[in-house]
Protein backbone atom coordinates (compact mmCIF):
# COMPACT_ATOMS: atom_id res chain seq x y z
CA UNK A 1 0.00 0.00 0.00
CA UNK A 2 1.24 3.49 -0.87
CA UNK A 3 0.15 6.32 1.38
CA UNK A 4 0.00 9.76 -0.30
CA UNK A 5 1.71 11.77 2.43
CA UNK A 6 0.56 15.42 2.13
CA UNK A 7 4.13 16.71 2.65
CA UNK A 8 6.34 13.91 1.32
CA UNK A 9 4.37 12.40 -1.54
CA UNK A 10 3.68 8.65 -1.92
CA UNK A 11 5.31 6.60 0.87
CA UNK A 12 5.31 2.82 1.43
CA UNK A 13 2.88 1.85 4.20
CA UNK A 14 5.64 -0.18 5.93
CA UNK A 15 7.19 3.12 7.03
CA UNK A 16 4.11 3.70 9.16
CA UNK A 17 2.58 2.14 12.24
CA UNK A 18 -1.17 1.82 12.51
CA UNK A 19 -3.27 2.97 15.45
CA UNK A 20 -6.89 2.58 14.34
CA UNK A 21 -10.12 4.47 13.73
CA UNK A 22 -9.59 8.24 13.36
CA UNK A 23 -12.49 8.81 15.76
CA UNK A 24 -9.74 8.48 18.40
CA UNK A 25 -9.01 12.16 17.65
CA UNK A 26 -12.33 13.04 19.30
CA UNK A 27 -11.31 12.36 22.90
CA UNK A 28 -14.22 12.83 25.34
CA UNK A 29 -14.14 15.42 28.10
CA UNK A 30 -13.05 13.59 31.24
CA UNK A 31 -14.86 16.05 33.51
CA UNK A 32 -18.19 16.03 31.73
CA UNK A 33 -21.33 14.30 32.99
CA UNK A 34 -21.28 10.61 31.96
CA UNK A 35 -17.54 10.62 31.26
CA UNK A 36 -17.14 6.96 32.32
CA UNK A 37 -19.55 5.72 29.69
CA UNK A 38 -18.14 8.08 27.08
CA UNK A 39 -14.62 6.81 27.74
CA UNK A 40 -15.74 3.16 27.57
CA UNK A 41 -17.17 3.83 24.12
CA UNK A 42 -14.09 5.83 23.09
CA UNK A 43 -11.54 3.26 24.24
CA UNK A 44 -13.30 0.00 23.37
CA UNK A 45 -16.10 0.33 20.80
CA UNK A 46 -15.49 0.61 17.06
CA UNK A 47 -17.68 0.97 13.96
CA UNK A 48 -15.30 -1.43 12.15
CA UNK A 49 -16.81 -0.68 8.71
CA UNK A 50 -16.46 -2.90 5.65
CA UNK A 51 -15.69 -0.18 3.11
CA UNK A 52 -14.42 3.36 3.57
CA UNK A 53 -12.53 3.83 6.84
CA UNK A 54 -10.77 6.91 8.21
CA UNK A 55 -7.81 5.79 10.29
CA UNK A 56 -4.68 7.00 12.06
CA UNK A 57 -1.24 6.10 10.71
CA UNK A 58 2.03 7.33 12.29
CA UNK A 59 5.00 7.95 10.00
CA UNK A 60 7.47 6.38 12.41
CA UNK A 61 10.21 5.63 9.86
CA UNK A 62 9.75 9.02 8.26
CA UNK A 63 8.85 12.51 9.41
CA UNK A 64 7.01 11.31 12.54
CA UNK A 65 3.77 12.97 11.60
CA UNK A 66 0.36 11.48 12.31
CA UNK A 67 -1.88 11.12 9.28
CA UNK A 68 -5.58 10.49 8.84
CA UNK A 69 -5.69 8.05 5.93
CA UNK A 70 -8.94 7.26 4.14
CA UNK A 71 -8.84 3.66 2.95
CA UNK A 72 -11.25 1.02 1.73
CA UNK A 73 -11.02 -1.97 4.07
CA UNK A 74 -12.51 -4.31 1.46
CA UNK A 75 -10.11 -3.51 -1.38
CA UNK A 76 -7.20 -1.87 0.52
CA UNK A 77 -7.47 1.05 -1.91
CA UNK A 78 -6.18 4.26 -0.36
CA UNK A 79 -8.41 7.23 -1.14
CA UNK A 80 -6.50 10.05 0.52
CA UNK A 81 -4.40 11.27 3.41
CA UNK A 82 -4.36 14.41 5.53
CA UNK A 83 -2.20 15.59 8.41
CA UNK A 84 -3.98 14.51 11.60
CA UNK A 85 -3.06 17.90 13.04
CA UNK A 86 -5.14 19.66 10.38
CA UNK A 87 -8.06 17.33 10.99
CA UNK A 88 -7.88 17.85 14.75
CA UNK A 89 -7.67 21.64 14.40
CA UNK A 90 -10.61 21.67 12.00
CA UNK A 91 -12.61 19.60 14.50
CA UNK A 92 -11.79 22.06 17.27
CA UNK A 93 -12.71 24.97 15.00
CA UNK A 94 -16.02 23.39 14.17
CA UNK A 95 -17.07 23.24 17.81
CA UNK B 1 -23.58 -44.15 7.73
CA UNK B 2 -20.89 -44.94 10.31
CA UNK B 3 -17.19 -44.87 9.53
CA UNK B 4 -15.07 -47.84 10.60
CA UNK B 5 -12.09 -49.81 9.36
CA UNK B 6 -14.46 -52.62 8.36
CA UNK B 7 -16.50 -50.19 6.31
CA UNK B 8 -13.41 -48.93 4.48
CA UNK B 9 -12.41 -52.48 3.57
CA UNK B 10 -15.94 -53.36 2.44
CA UNK B 11 -16.16 -50.25 0.24
CA UNK B 12 -12.72 -50.95 -1.21
CA UNK B 13 -13.90 -54.40 -2.27
CA UNK B 14 -17.21 -53.21 -3.70
CA UNK B 15 -16.05 -50.29 -5.84
CA UNK B 16 -16.75 -47.50 -3.32
CA UNK B 17 -20.41 -47.40 -4.34
CA UNK B 18 -21.84 -47.16 -0.82
CA UNK B 19 -20.45 -43.79 0.32
CA UNK B 20 -23.11 -41.15 0.78
CA UNK B 21 -23.07 -37.37 1.21
CA UNK B 22 -22.12 -36.42 4.76
CA UNK B 23 -25.15 -34.20 5.29
CA UNK B 24 -28.52 -33.32 3.75
CA UNK B 25 -29.03 -30.05 1.92
CA UNK B 26 -32.44 -28.96 3.25
CA UNK B 27 -34.49 -25.87 2.45
CA UNK B 28 -35.16 -23.58 5.41
CA UNK B 29 -38.27 -24.19 7.53
CA UNK B 30 -40.40 -21.14 8.44
CA UNK B 31 -39.16 -21.22 12.06
CA UNK B 32 -36.77 -22.94 14.45
CA UNK B 33 -36.24 -23.02 18.21
CA UNK B 34 -32.56 -22.17 17.72
CA UNK B 35 -30.97 -20.44 14.74
CA UNK B 36 -27.16 -20.39 14.61
CA UNK B 37 -25.75 -17.77 12.24
CA UNK B 38 -22.44 -18.80 10.63
CA UNK B 39 -21.44 -22.26 9.40
CA UNK B 40 -17.82 -22.07 10.51
CA UNK B 41 -16.19 -24.23 13.14
CA UNK B 42 -17.87 -22.51 16.06
CA UNK B 43 -21.36 -22.40 14.56
CA UNK B 44 -21.24 -26.06 13.54
CA UNK B 45 -19.81 -27.18 16.89
CA UNK B 46 -22.52 -25.19 18.67
CA UNK B 47 -25.24 -26.91 16.65
CA UNK B 48 -23.60 -30.29 17.27
CA UNK B 49 -23.43 -29.94 21.07
CA UNK B 50 -26.83 -28.25 21.26
CA UNK B 51 -28.47 -31.15 19.41
CA UNK B 52 -26.50 -34.05 20.88
CA UNK B 53 -25.87 -32.93 24.46
CA UNK B 54 -28.31 -30.26 25.54
CA UNK B 55 -31.64 -30.15 23.77
CA UNK B 56 -33.87 -32.02 21.41
CA UNK B 57 -35.14 -29.06 19.47
CA UNK B 58 -35.56 -27.63 15.98
CA UNK B 59 -32.14 -26.22 15.15
CA UNK B 60 -30.72 -24.61 12.00
CA UNK B 61 -27.30 -23.32 11.02
CA UNK B 62 -27.44 -20.52 8.42
CA UNK B 63 -24.29 -20.06 6.33
CA UNK B 64 -23.96 -17.34 3.70
CA UNK B 65 -21.66 -19.42 1.48
CA UNK B 66 -20.67 -23.04 1.90
CA UNK B 67 -19.88 -24.75 5.19
CA UNK B 68 -16.31 -24.09 6.24
CA UNK B 69 -15.55 -21.34 3.72
CA UNK B 70 -14.34 -19.00 6.46
CA UNK B 71 -11.51 -19.15 8.95
CA UNK B 72 -12.18 -22.76 9.90
CA UNK B 73 -10.91 -23.66 6.43
CA UNK B 74 -8.09 -21.09 6.43
CA UNK B 75 -6.24 -21.49 9.71
CA UNK B 76 -2.91 -23.12 10.51
CA UNK B 77 -4.58 -25.77 12.71
CA UNK B 78 -2.64 -25.39 15.95
CA UNK B 79 -4.34 -26.65 19.11
CA UNK B 80 -2.91 -26.02 22.59
CA UNK B 81 -3.94 -25.15 26.14
CA UNK B 82 -1.02 -23.09 27.43
CA UNK B 83 -2.61 -19.75 28.31
CA UNK B 84 -1.57 -17.68 31.31
CA UNK B 85 -4.68 -16.05 32.71
CA UNK B 86 -7.28 -17.76 34.90
CA UNK B 87 -10.11 -16.39 32.71
CA UNK B 88 -8.72 -18.23 29.68
CA UNK B 89 -6.74 -21.30 30.66
CA UNK B 90 -9.47 -23.59 32.11
CA UNK B 91 -11.52 -22.98 28.95
CA UNK B 92 -8.68 -23.95 26.61
CA UNK B 93 -7.86 -27.01 28.72
CA UNK B 94 -11.52 -28.03 28.53
CA UNK B 95 -11.21 -27.64 24.77
CA UNK B 96 -8.09 -29.83 24.73
CA UNK B 97 -9.94 -32.56 26.62
CA UNK B 98 -12.77 -32.40 24.08
CA UNK B 99 -10.21 -32.62 21.24
CA UNK B 100 -8.80 -35.76 22.85
CA UNK B 101 -12.15 -37.56 22.61
CA UNK B 102 -13.54 -35.78 19.56
CA UNK B 103 -13.02 -38.32 16.80
CA UNK B 104 -14.61 -41.12 18.79
CA UNK B 105 -17.46 -38.81 19.81
CA UNK B 106 -18.45 -37.68 16.32
CA UNK B 107 -17.16 -40.74 14.46
CA UNK B 108 -15.08 -38.81 11.96
CA UNK B 109 -11.35 -38.60 11.30
CA UNK B 110 -10.33 -35.05 12.19
CA UNK B 111 -6.64 -36.07 12.23
CA UNK B 112 -6.12 -34.75 15.75
CA UNK B 113 -2.40 -35.19 16.32
CA UNK B 114 -0.81 -34.36 19.68
CA UNK B 115 2.63 -33.78 18.30
CA UNK B 116 3.58 -31.11 20.81
CA UNK B 117 4.43 -27.41 20.71
CA UNK B 118 7.56 -25.49 21.67
CA UNK B 119 7.54 -21.72 22.29
CA UNK B 120 11.14 -20.55 21.98
CA UNK B 121 12.79 -18.00 24.27
CA UNK B 122 15.98 -16.01 23.83
CA UNK B 123 16.70 -14.13 27.06
CA UNK B 124 16.51 -14.47 30.84
CA UNK B 125 13.48 -12.20 30.96
CA UNK B 126 11.62 -14.30 28.45
CA UNK B 127 12.59 -17.49 30.27
CA UNK B 128 11.09 -16.08 33.47
CA UNK B 129 7.90 -15.11 31.66
CA UNK B 130 7.58 -18.59 30.16
CA UNK B 131 8.37 -20.25 33.49
CA UNK B 132 5.53 -18.25 35.00
CA UNK B 133 3.20 -19.19 32.16
CA UNK B 134 4.23 -22.86 32.47
CA UNK B 135 3.49 -22.81 36.19
CA UNK B 136 0.08 -21.26 35.56
CA UNK B 137 -0.62 -24.00 33.02
CA UNK B 138 0.45 -26.71 35.52
CA UNK B 139 -1.75 -25.19 38.23
CA UNK B 140 -4.72 -25.41 35.87
CA UNK B 141 -4.13 -29.17 35.57
CA UNK B 142 -2.68 -29.10 32.04
CA UNK B 143 0.85 -30.07 31.05
CA UNK B 144 3.83 -27.79 30.49
CA UNK B 145 7.57 -28.33 30.53
CA UNK B 146 10.48 -25.91 30.37
CA UNK B 147 13.15 -27.25 28.03
CA UNK B 148 16.73 -26.06 27.96
CA UNK B 149 18.89 -25.51 24.93
CA UNK B 150 20.41 -29.02 24.92
CA UNK B 151 17.04 -30.72 25.12
CA UNK B 152 15.88 -28.59 22.20
CA UNK B 153 19.01 -29.38 20.22
CA UNK B 154 18.25 -33.09 20.56
CA UNK B 155 14.61 -32.55 19.48
CA UNK B 156 14.93 -29.99 16.71
CA UNK B 157 18.59 -29.79 15.70
CA UNK B 158 17.97 -27.82 12.51
CA UNK B 159 17.19 -24.53 14.25
CA UNK B 160 19.70 -21.70 14.15
CA UNK B 161 20.58 -21.78 17.87
CA UNK B 162 23.24 -19.11 17.55
CA UNK B 163 21.29 -16.41 15.75
CA UNK B 164 23.08 -13.22 16.79
CA UNK B 165 19.97 -11.20 17.61
CA UNK B 166 17.82 -14.04 19.01
CA UNK B 167 20.03 -16.92 20.21
CA UNK B 168 17.80 -19.82 21.30
CA UNK B 169 18.11 -20.37 25.06
CA UNK B 170 15.27 -22.87 25.48
CA UNK B 171 11.54 -23.24 25.11
CA UNK B 172 8.26 -23.82 26.87
CA UNK B 173 6.75 -27.05 25.64
CA UNK B 174 3.32 -28.63 25.86
CA UNK B 175 3.37 -32.21 24.68
CA UNK B 176 -0.40 -32.62 24.48
CA UNK B 177 -0.65 -29.70 22.05
CA UNK B 178 -0.55 -30.33 18.31
CA UNK B 179 -2.57 -29.96 15.14
CA UNK B 180 -5.84 -31.19 13.62
CA UNK B 181 -7.28 -31.27 10.13
CA UNK B 182 -9.25 -28.01 9.97
CA UNK B 183 -11.70 -29.05 7.23
CA UNK B 184 -12.16 -32.42 8.90
CA UNK B 185 -13.24 -30.67 12.08
CA UNK B 186 -15.88 -28.66 10.23
CA UNK B 187 -17.10 -31.71 8.32
CA UNK B 188 -17.19 -33.89 11.43
CA UNK B 189 -19.28 -31.39 13.38
CA UNK B 190 -21.50 -30.73 10.36
CA UNK B 191 -22.15 -34.43 9.85
CA UNK B 192 -22.73 -35.01 13.56
CA UNK B 193 -25.20 -32.14 13.76
CA UNK B 194 -27.00 -33.25 10.60
CA UNK B 195 -27.35 -36.79 11.98
CA UNK B 196 -28.93 -35.31 15.11
CA UNK B 197 -31.51 -33.51 12.96
CA UNK B 198 -29.99 -30.05 12.58
CA UNK B 199 -30.78 -28.29 9.27
CA UNK B 200 -27.53 -27.02 7.74
CA UNK B 201 -28.63 -24.32 5.31
CA UNK B 202 -26.01 -23.03 2.90
CA UNK B 203 -26.10 -19.99 0.61
CA UNK B 204 -28.30 -18.33 3.18
CA UNK B 205 -26.95 -14.95 4.28
CA UNK B 206 -28.44 -13.28 7.32
CA UNK B 207 -29.17 -9.69 6.33
CA UNK B 208 -31.04 -8.45 9.40
CA UNK B 209 -32.90 -9.27 12.58
CA UNK B 210 -36.57 -8.88 13.37
CA UNK B 211 -36.71 -7.39 16.86
CA UNK B 212 -39.78 -6.30 18.80
CA UNK B 213 -39.89 -4.92 22.36
CA UNK B 214 -36.20 -5.68 22.79
CA UNK B 215 -36.63 -9.33 21.86
CA UNK B 216 -35.43 -11.09 18.73
CA UNK B 217 -38.19 -12.85 16.76
CA UNK B 218 -36.20 -14.15 13.82
CA UNK B 219 -33.74 -13.33 11.08
CA UNK B 220 -34.07 -11.83 7.61
CA UNK B 221 -32.04 -13.86 5.12
CA UNK B 222 -31.27 -14.04 1.42
CA UNK B 223 -33.66 -17.01 1.43
CA UNK B 224 -36.49 -15.22 3.22
CA UNK B 225 -37.54 -14.62 6.80
CA UNK B 226 -36.85 -17.36 9.34
CA UNK B 227 -38.46 -17.24 12.76
CA UNK B 228 -36.38 -18.17 15.79
CA UNK B 229 -36.82 -18.69 19.52
CA UNK B 230 -33.18 -17.88 20.10
CA UNK B 231 -30.47 -16.70 17.73
CA UNK B 232 -26.76 -17.40 18.28
CA UNK B 233 -24.31 -15.46 16.12
CA UNK B 234 -20.85 -16.96 15.37
CA UNK B 235 -19.62 -15.20 12.24
CA UNK B 236 -15.96 -14.50 13.16
CA UNK B 237 -14.58 -11.65 10.99
CA UNK B 238 -18.07 -10.44 10.03
CA UNK B 239 -19.23 -10.00 13.64
CA UNK B 240 -19.32 -6.17 13.64
CA UNK B 241 -21.24 -6.14 10.35
CA UNK B 242 -23.85 -8.68 11.42
CA UNK B 243 -24.36 -7.34 14.95
CA UNK B 244 -24.70 -3.78 13.64
CA UNK B 245 -27.95 -5.04 12.10
CA UNK B 246 -29.18 -5.56 15.65
CA UNK B 247 -28.02 -2.07 16.62
CA UNK B 248 -24.90 -3.16 18.52
CA UNK B 249 -21.49 -1.56 18.37
CA UNK B 250 -18.80 -3.95 19.58
CA UNK B 251 -15.27 -3.98 21.04
CA UNK B 252 -14.00 -5.64 17.86
CA UNK B 253 -11.90 -4.75 14.81
CA UNK B 254 -11.58 -7.01 11.75
CA UNK B 255 -8.01 -7.74 10.68
CA UNK B 256 -6.37 -10.02 8.12
CA UNK B 257 -3.96 -12.84 8.99
CA UNK B 258 -2.03 -14.64 6.29
CA UNK B 259 -0.97 -18.29 6.13
CA UNK B 260 1.64 -20.06 4.01
CA UNK B 261 2.19 -23.61 2.77
CA UNK B 262 5.26 -24.99 1.04
CA UNK B 263 5.47 -27.86 -1.43
CA UNK B 264 5.23 -31.32 0.15
CA UNK B 265 8.47 -32.44 1.82
CA UNK B 266 9.62 -35.50 3.75
CA UNK B 267 8.89 -35.33 7.50
CA UNK B 268 11.26 -32.83 9.05
CA UNK B 269 9.40 -30.82 11.70
CA UNK B 270 8.22 -32.98 14.59
CA UNK B 271 5.65 -30.64 16.18
CA UNK B 272 4.75 -26.99 16.28
CA UNK B 273 7.52 -24.42 16.78
CA UNK B 274 6.78 -20.80 17.59
CA UNK B 275 9.36 -18.02 17.31
CA UNK B 276 7.40 -15.15 18.80
CA UNK B 277 10.33 -12.76 18.84
CA UNK B 278 10.68 -13.22 15.09
CA UNK B 279 6.94 -13.18 14.27
CA UNK B 280 7.04 -16.73 12.90
CA UNK B 281 5.57 -20.15 13.69
CA UNK B 282 5.65 -23.43 11.79
CA UNK B 283 4.48 -27.02 11.68
CA UNK B 284 4.31 -29.69 8.98
CA UNK B 285 1.11 -31.18 7.67
CA UNK B 286 0.65 -34.93 7.22
CA UNK B 287 0.82 -34.30 3.46
CA UNK B 288 4.30 -32.89 3.99
CA UNK B 289 3.72 -29.19 3.39
CA UNK B 290 5.38 -26.77 5.79
CA UNK B 291 2.52 -24.76 7.27
CA UNK B 292 3.61 -21.42 8.65
CA UNK B 293 2.65 -17.87 9.43
CA UNK B 294 3.41 -14.78 11.46
CA UNK B 295 1.64 -11.70 12.72
CA UNK B 296 -1.57 -10.15 11.47
CA UNK B 297 -1.07 -7.46 8.83
CA UNK B 298 -2.02 -4.88 11.43
CA UNK B 299 -4.68 -2.66 9.82
CA UNK B 300 -8.46 -3.07 9.58
CA UNK B 301 -9.31 -5.34 6.67
CA UNK B 302 -12.15 -7.35 5.16
CA UNK B 303 -10.14 -8.32 2.07
CA UNK B 304 -9.24 -11.98 2.84
CA UNK B 305 -5.80 -11.26 1.44
CA UNK B 306 -2.82 -9.46 2.90
CA UNK B 307 0.08 -7.39 1.68
CA UNK B 308 3.60 -8.21 0.53
CA UNK B 309 5.36 -6.51 3.44
CA UNK B 310 4.08 -9.13 5.90
CA UNK B 311 4.95 -11.96 3.50
CA UNK B 312 8.50 -10.64 3.48
CA UNK B 313 8.53 -10.33 7.27
CA UNK B 314 7.35 -13.92 7.71
CA UNK B 315 9.94 -15.19 5.20
CA UNK B 316 12.67 -13.33 7.09
CA UNK B 317 11.50 -14.83 10.37
CA UNK B 318 11.63 -18.29 8.84
CA UNK B 319 15.13 -17.76 7.47
CA UNK B 320 16.34 -16.47 10.84
CA UNK B 321 14.94 -19.48 12.69
CA UNK B 322 15.72 -22.32 10.29
CA UNK B 323 17.84 -21.28 7.33
CA UNK B 324 17.12 -24.55 5.51
CA UNK B 325 13.60 -23.27 4.84
CA UNK B 326 15.12 -21.14 2.07
CA UNK B 327 15.28 -24.35 0.02
CA UNK B 328 11.55 -24.98 0.18
CA UNK B 329 9.26 -23.51 -2.45
CA UNK B 330 6.13 -21.70 -1.38
CA UNK B 331 3.01 -23.28 -2.81
CA UNK B 332 0.15 -21.12 -1.56
CA UNK B 333 -0.57 -17.99 0.48
CA UNK B 334 -3.98 -16.85 1.64
CA UNK B 335 -5.65 -14.68 4.25
CA UNK B 336 -8.58 -14.85 6.64
CA UNK B 337 -10.52 -12.09 8.37
CA UNK B 338 -10.44 -12.25 12.12
CA UNK B 339 -12.57 -10.73 14.82
CA UNK B 340 -9.84 -9.06 16.90
CA UNK B 341 -11.26 -8.09 20.28
CA UNK B 342 -10.01 -5.18 22.33
CA UNK B 343 -8.27 -7.40 24.92
CA UNK B 344 -7.39 -10.32 22.67
CA UNK B 345 -9.87 -12.67 24.38
CA UNK B 346 -13.23 -14.01 23.21
CA UNK B 347 -16.83 -13.16 24.02
CA UNK B 348 -19.49 -15.83 24.68
CA UNK B 349 -22.45 -14.02 26.14
CA UNK B 350 -25.98 -12.76 25.96
CA UNK B 351 -26.52 -9.37 24.34
CA UNK B 352 -28.77 -6.44 25.28
CA UNK B 353 -31.30 -7.87 22.78
CA UNK B 354 -33.21 -10.66 24.47
CA UNK B 355 -32.86 -14.01 22.71
CA UNK B 356 -29.79 -12.85 20.77
CA UNK B 357 -26.47 -14.41 21.79
CA UNK B 358 -22.93 -13.67 20.69
CA UNK B 359 -19.87 -15.84 20.11
CA UNK B 360 -16.97 -13.71 18.85
CA UNK B 361 -13.61 -12.07 19.44
CA UNK B 362 -11.54 -15.17 18.67
CA UNK B 363 -8.69 -13.23 17.14
CA UNK B 364 -6.13 -15.54 15.51
CA UNK B 365 -6.64 -18.30 18.10
CA UNK B 366 -10.14 -19.65 17.70
CA UNK B 367 -9.41 -22.94 15.99
CA UNK B 368 -8.13 -24.63 19.14
CA UNK B 369 -11.20 -23.29 20.90
CA UNK B 370 -13.69 -24.82 18.44
CA UNK B 371 -14.90 -27.73 20.64
CA UNK B 372 -15.13 -25.75 23.90
CA UNK B 373 -16.57 -22.71 22.16
CA UNK B 374 -19.32 -24.82 20.62
CA UNK B 375 -19.96 -26.58 23.92
CA UNK B 376 -20.04 -23.38 25.98
CA UNK B 377 -22.20 -21.51 23.46
CA UNK B 378 -24.64 -24.42 23.30
CA UNK B 379 -24.70 -24.45 27.12
CA UNK B 380 -25.49 -20.73 27.17
CA UNK B 381 -28.17 -21.02 24.48
CA UNK B 382 -29.81 -24.00 26.17
CA UNK B 383 -29.64 -22.92 29.81
CA UNK B 384 -29.18 -19.12 29.72
CA UNK B 385 -26.23 -19.52 32.10
CA UNK B 386 -22.57 -19.44 31.11
CA UNK B 387 -20.58 -22.67 31.05
CA UNK B 388 -18.23 -22.94 34.04
CA UNK B 389 -15.10 -22.47 31.93
CA UNK B 390 -16.49 -19.51 29.97
CA UNK B 391 -17.69 -17.27 32.80
CA UNK B 392 -15.08 -14.60 32.13
CA UNK B 393 -15.99 -14.12 28.45
CA UNK B 394 -18.56 -11.42 29.17
CA UNK B 395 -19.48 -8.71 26.70
CA UNK B 396 -19.63 -6.10 29.48
CA UNK B 397 -16.17 -6.89 30.89
CA UNK B 398 -14.71 -3.83 29.15
CA UNK B 399 -17.12 -1.51 30.94
CA UNK B 400 -16.56 -3.30 34.25
CA UNK B 401 -12.77 -3.37 34.05
CA UNK B 402 -12.45 -7.17 33.93
CA UNK B 403 -10.55 -7.38 30.65
CA UNK B 404 -8.60 -10.60 29.92
CA UNK B 405 -5.46 -9.22 28.35
CA UNK B 406 -2.97 -12.14 27.92
CA UNK B 407 -0.34 -9.90 26.38
CA UNK B 408 -0.94 -6.77 28.42
CA UNK B 409 -1.13 -4.82 25.19
CA UNK B 410 -4.14 -2.66 26.04
CA UNK B 411 -7.10 -1.78 23.86
CA UNK B 412 -5.23 -2.06 20.58
CA UNK B 413 -6.23 -5.11 18.54
CA UNK B 414 -3.24 -5.07 16.20
CA UNK B 415 -0.91 -5.64 19.16
CA UNK B 416 -2.64 -8.75 20.54
C1 LIG C 1 -4.49 -17.61 8.55
C2 LIG C 1 -5.12 -18.00 9.85
C3 LIG C 1 -4.44 -18.86 10.71
C4 LIG C 1 -5.01 -19.24 11.92
N1 LIG C 1 -4.34 -20.14 12.71
C5 LIG C 1 -4.91 -20.59 13.86
C6 LIG C 1 -4.24 -21.58 14.64
O1 LIG C 1 -3.17 -22.08 14.28
N2 LIG C 1 -4.81 -21.98 15.80
C7 LIG C 1 -5.99 -21.45 16.24
O2 LIG C 1 -6.45 -21.82 17.30
N3 LIG C 1 -6.67 -20.52 15.49
C8 LIG C 1 -6.15 -20.08 14.32
N4 LIG C 1 -6.81 -19.15 13.55
C9 LIG C 1 -8.09 -18.59 14.04
C10 LIG C 1 -9.30 -19.46 13.75
O3 LIG C 1 -9.26 -19.94 12.43
C11 LIG C 1 -10.58 -18.65 13.98
O4 LIG C 1 -10.53 -17.98 15.23
C12 LIG C 1 -11.85 -19.50 13.98
O5 LIG C 1 -11.86 -20.36 12.86
C13 LIG C 1 -13.07 -18.60 13.96
O6 LIG C 1 -14.29 -19.30 14.20
P1 LIG C 1 -15.12 -20.01 13.02
O7 LIG C 1 -14.45 -21.27 12.65
O8 LIG C 1 -16.51 -20.15 13.50
O9 LIG C 1 -15.02 -18.92 11.87
P2 LIG C 1 -15.41 -19.02 10.33
O10 LIG C 1 -15.03 -20.32 9.75
O11 LIG C 1 -14.90 -17.79 9.68
O12 LIG C 1 -17.00 -19.01 10.40
C14 LIG C 1 -17.81 -17.87 10.28
C15 LIG C 1 -18.83 -18.16 9.21
O13 LIG C 1 -19.86 -17.19 9.25
C16 LIG C 1 -20.29 -16.99 7.92
N5 LIG C 1 -21.02 -15.71 7.85
C17 LIG C 1 -20.51 -14.46 7.92
N6 LIG C 1 -21.49 -13.54 7.78
C18 LIG C 1 -22.65 -14.24 7.65
C19 LIG C 1 -24.02 -13.83 7.48
N7 LIG C 1 -24.38 -12.54 7.42
N8 LIG C 1 -24.94 -14.81 7.36
C20 LIG C 1 -24.60 -16.14 7.40
N9 LIG C 1 -23.33 -16.55 7.56
C21 LIG C 1 -22.36 -15.62 7.69
C22 LIG C 1 -19.00 -17.00 7.12
O14 LIG C 1 -19.27 -17.26 5.74
C23 LIG C 1 -18.23 -18.12 7.79
O15 LIG C 1 -18.40 -19.37 7.17
C24 LIG C 1 -6.28 -18.73 12.31
C25 LIG C 1 -6.96 -17.87 11.45
C26 LIG C 1 -6.41 -17.51 10.23
C27 LIG C 1 -7.17 -16.60 9.31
Amino acid sequence: MLIPHPLLGPRDAVEFTYLGDASLLARPDGLAEGADAAFHDYVYLRDNPAGVHRELWYHEQGDRSWLVVTRNTVTHEILGAELARDVALAMRGAK
Amino acid sequence: MRFSALRVIKEALTGHKGWQPLWRNPDPQPAYDFVIVGGGGHGLATAYYLSTTFRKARIAVLEKGWLGQGNIGRNTTIIRSNYLLPGNQPFYEFSMKLWEGLEQAFNFNAMVSQRGIVNLFHSDGQRDAYRRRGNAVLLSGADAELLDRDQLRAMIPFLNFDNTRFPIKGGLSQRRAGTARHDGVAWGYARGADLAGVDLIQNCEVTGFRIAQGRVLGVETSRGYIGAGKVGVAVAGMTSQVMAKAGLRLPIESHVLQAFVSEGLKPVIPGVITFGAGHFYISQSDKGGLVFGGDIDGYNSYAQRGNLAVIEDVAEGGMALMPMIGRARLLRIWGGIMDMSMDGSPIIDRTPVEGLYLNAGWCYGGFKATPASGYAFAHLLATDTPHDTARAFRLDRFAKGHVIDEKGAGAQPNLH
